[in-house]
């Protein structure tokens, strides 16, 4: 019961004036966030990494982590009354939450999908708080072999989860690593890739792909795609909020096995996004009104928000713990973490309990705060998102701008982001994934540092990553994520009977 | 979406052709990688792997993926799909071009001068917005972050000769 001491004490950090302060404002810039367009949870608060440089470390991830929660429910807002997904996961959403806003069941859509992804948040909370403390004592005894195969794992999930052609997904990762290796050699302290370009000494920071990858890109999709928006209005008083808490439970089996499903898939890179779908899928074939999903289903708005949630929340479990995050939000919050100094990983829960535990309180509580901010403003926040696009696009491009300044002080940093941007809008247009990408430059070192101590270690030969049962399944698991696609065709061949439909 | 795919009425450039230029320039990123791979040692040294070692294999993945990619690319794809419309390329390029000339402004005057001069080039030019308007938001948005940034949170941002004339 040492952890529960230790959440009690969490919580008396988080309690203080000044960090509910710093949740309240996180949450509301969040949403914010995740309302308008070019702006997500991994580039908001990457641009906004830079306002908590005065901060403790432990306000510090109080307030990001909070733009998170709140951009994660920023993301159905639009969803449902824009029909706009704000991130990859909130697209399963609009199935049945922009139909059931036309049909003026606007209130009852958000009010089920903000508390939906509550309960799948808190359900993920309650697995960290139980899990990672085990996972990070049974990580301290890994070597460079079993980190390089926790990478590993890490990638070739990404490469069998994917949507996308494996080769894009391989070539956006490894175009990454490069960018990652980019400048100083951690090992042998040789410059390497810099071709007497004195900028590039320092390499390429990942959030300078972030900012540019995802929020200029994003712009420029945007302008691409006109910029009409037409929303539904919506107001939540709290009769329809009660009225459709009366209806939720009825969801319980859903729920619990969205939340399981988001879990499962958010541990695992690039859960959240398949998670959504996964679960929106089972929920539509097992769901006795299955036949009207599509039509503005209640359930069909709970199944997707709540593994969305849990998926996005679990995607911090192997950050803490492994040092390995599992979406390019975690990834950019983990580089915050070596900004304030603080080495993730196993380590993380030894010598710096504070830290760890206030974060994971504030995980309860900003998920709680974000609930009633989210319930009691959305008209405000819906009003955001009516403000004419040639205003808030230029005010995106100058928070994009001091967001990439801001992280050496440099310029040449502001013109990468737009390379980067540019970049961004022609693979996002070609179905170039770009999340591994970003992880890809975030964990190039890390991995290739493990690789090669690994390799030093026995000479060369490859077989030491097959050296003990413990590296050896990490690797086979890697294996089995990476030919996933693979096994999952062949296992449908050998069993025709299964129903092999898939959601689109 | 489904407005791409009428392509006949309205030209723009060939889906093909930027995804085979996507592939072409990842090919040539290969290329890169795998040269100054090669220029740092790719082989064993006193110290284990050269520093070259590990990127020369990242550049032969990035290679490799990339052939691919561009073979998919020229087989899948119909010639007559869009990748987008040339007036869609041309509201792209509104954005792209001024954005580059602010990222480059920013160093000689500052990021606030430049800053509002993109904000009022943004709503005068596509919002057609009155000069009272543009100025009020042109001119606060970054007196806000001024008070934000360095102020507040004391990050401090590139700053030109107007603001050492102000003495701020």
């Amino acid at each position: 019961m040492e952890e529960l001491a230790n959440l009690f004490h969490g919580f008396a950090v988080v309690l203080q004036p000044f960090n509910i302060l710093v949740m309240v404002i996180g949450i509301l810039l969040g949403v914010i966030i995740g309302v308008l367009p070019g702006l997500g949870g991994a580039n908001g608060v990457a641009i906004l990494l830079p306002l908590t440089f005065s901060m403790s470390p432990t306000s510090a991830i109080i307030m990001l982590s909070c733009i998170y929660w709140g951009a994660l429910f920023g993301g159905a807002i639009t969803s449902v009354l824009f029909n706009i997904p704000g991130e990859p996961w909130s697209v399963a959403t609009t199935f049945d939450g922009y139909p059931m806003a036309q049909q003026g069941k606007a209130g009852e859509a958000l009010t089920a999908a903000f508390t939906s992804s509550f309960v799948g948040a808190l359900f993920a909370v309650i697995m960290i708080t139980l899990v990672a403390p085990l996972v990070a004592k049974f990580a301290l005894e890994f070597g460079p072999a079993e980190k390089f195969g926790v990478y590993f794992l890490a990638f070739c999930s990404f490469v069998g989860m994917s949507k996308e052609p494996p080769a894009k997904t391989v070539a956006s990762m490894m175009i990454g690593f490069a960018l990652g290796a980019v400048g100083l050699d951690q090992m042998t302290g040789q410059l390497r890739l810099t071709f007497g370009i004195t900028e590039l000494l320092i390499g390429f920071d990942f959030l300078i792909a972030v900012i540019g990858l995802f929020g200029i890109g994003e712009i420029l999709l945007t302008m691409e795609e006109g910029l009409s928006f037409k929303g539904r209005s919506a107001m939540i008083n709290l009769r329809v909020v009660i009225q459709t808490w009366k209806e939720l439970p009825r969801y319980w089996m859903t729920s619990l096995r969205s939340c399981l499903i988001g879990c499962w898939m958010g541990v695992t890179p690039a859960g959240a996004t398949p998670a959504s779908f996964m679960s929106y899928g089972i929920a539509k074939r097992v769901s006795k009104r299955g036949h009207n999903f599509g039509n503005g289903e209640i359930e069909g708005v709970v199944a997707p928000e709540t593994a969305a949630h849990a998926a996005g929340t679990s995607a911090l479990l192997p950050m803490l713990a492994l040092g390995v995050p599992g979406s390019p939000t975690a990834a950019v919050l983990l580089g915050g973490l070596l900004i304030w100094g603080l080495q993730p990983g196993p380590m993380l829960f030894i010598e710096q309990k504070d830290f760890v535990w206030g974060l994971i309180a504030s995980m309860y509580l900003g998920n709680v705060v974000g609930l009633i901010i989210v319930l009691t403003c959305v008209p405000l926040f819906a009003a955001i998102l009516r403000i004419p696009f040639s205003i808030i696009a230029p005010i995106i491009l100058v928070l994009c701008a001091i967001g990439a300044y801001s992280v050496h002080n440099s310029t040449f940093d502001v013109v990468m982001m737009l390379v980067f941007g540019v970049a961004g809008y022609l693979l996002k247009k070609c179905n170039y994934p770009l999340a591994p990408l970003v992880l890809a430059i975030v964990l190039g070192d890390k991995a290739e540092e493990s690789f090669r101590q690994s390799l030093l270690a026995s000479q060369g030969s490859l077989s030491i990553f097959w050296s003990n049962g413990l590296v050896g399944t990490i690797m086979a698991l890697g294996l089995i994520a990476l030919f996933w696609p693979m096994i999952q065709a062949g296992w449908s061949m050998l069993m025709p009977v299964k129903k092999g439909t898939r959601q689109e | 979406m489904a407005k791409k795919s009428k392509g006949a009425a309205v030209g723009g450039p060939a889906h093909r052709s930027v995804e085979a230029g996507v592939a072409i320039f990842a090919v040539v990123l290969a290329l890169i990688t795998i040269g100054g791979a090669l220029a740092v040692g790719i082989d064993w040294g006193a110290e284990g792997p050269k520093a070259g070692f590990f990127p020369f294999y990242v550049g032969l993945f990035i290679l490799g993926s990339s052939l691919i990619n561009l073979w998919h690319a020229l087989r899948d794809n119909p010639s007559d799909k869009l990748f987008a419309e040339w007036i869609q390329l041309r509201q792209v390029m509104s954005v792209v071009i001024p954005t580059t000339i602010y990222v480059f402004l920013i160093s000689w005057i500052g990021i606030y001068i430049a800053s509002l001069l993109l904000i009022a080039l943004f709503m005068r030019w596509l919002g057609k917005y009155g000069w009272g308007y543009v100025v009020a938001v042109a001119a606060g948005t970054p007196l806000v972050i001024f008070i934000v940034f360095e102020k507040w949170f004391l990050v401090p941002l590139p700053k030109g000769p107007l603001e050492e004339f102000l003495g701020l």
